[in-house]
């Protein structure tokens, strides 16, 4: 699948990442790990940057983090007028860190930093594979 | 300090919604008040820089066809960009050229006619400065990444919405004096109370940050001059000198950022190479411009510029210390959040702000004291670039 699927709006359609989709669509949410070094990264890279290796291996990101920050958009930029108010925020798992949206069924007063989440993926009416935010 | 490289002249555009003409004519304005000032003619000038954020340009390559305008052929000229910090990247370009004996004297020409485009589109445009491979897809924009750090930020160090309203009234006071700025109305705190349905501060657009932290988008230019100690001294009375510049970078996404409720890495590691160079601290500094594209953007440069300890900066705005008569002034030409934020015109204009004070011509807005010592804190996206720049008489 193409990376163009990614997201609510994809502006990239080329990577060699794009596998991360496929993943999405098997319910796996993947990091990249160097096979020489160990480096683990997220979102997924296809060089390792620590040691220049290209070879990677993909590995599951972790289910249990705590909610490090976030944000409540009241505007959206164009292509996204539909969606507001939507909630981002970023996960610390310890080790690594992932950016994405928190779930639509989240009531936002419930929302705190520093509160238990977890991950899983979503798939859009139109067929766009992401990934969200959830209540641990 | 090093007397090698100076600031002779300084130009800027009055920053206004829709300017009634083109990208040449734009940056015509503050390159020809830069020149006047500086008093030389275009062939004094060895090259020019220009630097604006490309999103926004419907000209393609706008260095030559600017230059041409400008009357700055057959010299060589080229484009810089690093966002919302293009122009603060310029100099340190047009430094480094003087600073080899490449050229005796260089303009560098910041630029954005921001109006071309819709409001929206502007927001989805600037959001592609930050990582479209990776975030854009889930509909970020700039004042969502600014309230990450914000939500952090508060959270850990006791900053409250009305602290940050503090930086809005302290820069709106400032612009309604700057007749350069584009938004010149004075700011209230009634402004910003959410049961007055004529606040207009009070909306929010991401959360924690509401309307009155954001600064608008403007049409706009600027134009910094820089010179040789042999040029200087031949064409200025008044040369403003470089006496640090400091630059750093970090990873785009937000996944791979330290700590958000420090700040912004790039802000105290440009911050340590100017003050290095330049040989100074920043107690040394006595004038300063920092970029407040968001009023939680103020707050954390005065931590990484050294004016407080990290997690302090409130302490700052709530006893008024960064006003004009306090122990720090910041931002008293209005900041971005009054001036408006023509992204490549942005360093330059705050470039100009400290020479002027430098040189003891701001006006309304000069800082009291002959100040000597002046400093630029300039940001590219959100905490992508950042760039310090120290000037001194
Ligand atoms: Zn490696």
């Amino acid at each position: 699948m193409g990376f163009e699927k990614f997201g609510r709006r994809s502006f990239t359609a080329m990577t060699k990442t794009a596998k991360f989709v496929d993943l999405l669509a098997e319910g796996k949410i993947n990091g990249t790990v160097c096979k020489k070094c160990g480096a683990k990264f997220f979102p997924p890279r296809a060089d390792c940057s620590s040691c220049f290796s290209a070879e990677m291996d993909w590995f599951e990101m972790p289910t249990k983090g705590k909610l490090e920050t976030f944000t409540t958009a009241y505007y959206a930029p164009f292509g996204f007028e539909a969606d507001p108010p939507y909630t981002m925020g970023v996960v610390n798992f310890g080790d690594i860190k992932l950016f994405a949206r928190l779930a639509k069924d989240i009531p936002i007063d419930d929302i705190v930093a520093g509160m238990d989440v977890s991950i899983r993926t979503l798939t859009y009416d139109d067929g766009q594979l992401s990934f969200e935010i959830i209540k641990a | 300090m090093a007397k090698d490289v100076a600031v002779i002249g300084v130009g800027q555009s009055s920053f206004v919604r829709g300017y009634p003409g083109s990208i040449r004519e734009l940056a015509f304005e503050a390159f020809k008040e830069a020149a006047l000032d500086a008093g030389i003619t275009q062939k004094d000038i060895g090259a020019s820089v220009f630097c604006s954020a490309p999103e926004y340009d419907k000209q393609r390559s706008p260095a030559g066809v600017l230059a041409e305008y400008l009357g700055l052929i057959p010299q060589p000229t080229f484009y810089v960009e690093t966002v919302c910090s293009s122009s603060s990247t310029g100099v340190k370009v047009a430094y480094s050229m003087i600073k080899a004996g490449l050229h005796d004297m260089v303009a560098v020409v910041g630029f954005q006619k921001m109006s071309e485009i819709t409001s929206a589109e502007s927001q989805e445009r600037m959001g592609r400065g930050a990582d479209i491979q990776w975030e854009a897809p889930f509909g970020t924009m700039m004042p969502a990444y600014y309230a990450l750090y914000a939500r952090a930020y508060m959270a850990k160090n006791g900053l409250t919405h009305e602290d940050l309203m503090g930086v809005r009234l302290k820069s709106a006071s400032y612009g309604t004096v700057n007749e350069r700025a584009v938004y010149r109305k004075g700011v209230k705190a009634e402004d910003f109370d959410a049961t007055n349905p004529d606040a207009k501060m009070a909306g929010p657009v991401a959360w924690p940050l509401r309307v009155g932290d954001a600064c608008a988008n403007a049409d706009g230019s600027s134009c910094i001059i820089l010179a040789n100690a042999e040029k200087a001294k031949a064409f200025t009375k008044k040369p403003v000198w470089i006496m640090g510049i400091g630059a750093a970078s970090e990873a785009v996404n937000m996944a791979a950022r330290p700590d958000f409720s420090k700040g912004l890495s790039v802000g105290y590691a440009a911050a340590a190479e100017a003050y290095k160079m330049a040989g100074i601290t920043s107690k040394d500094i006595k004038v300063a411009e920092v970029h407040d594209c968001f009023t939680i953007a103020e707050i954390m440069a005065y931590e990484g510029l050294g004016f407080a300890k990290m997690g302090e900066g409130k302490e700052l705005i709530r006893a008024k210390e960064t006003y004009k008569e306090g122990k720090i002034p910041v931002n008293v030409d209005g900041g971005l959040l009054s001036k408006g934020h023509p992204i490549g015109a942005t360093g330059g204009s705050q470039m100009r702000t400290i020479v002027l004070q430098l040189r003891d011509e701001a006006g309304p807005m000069q800082v009291p004291n002959n100040p000597d010592i002046g400093l630029v804190h300039n940001v590219g996206g959100v905490g992508l670039y950042g760039s310090v720049t120290i000037f001194g008489r």
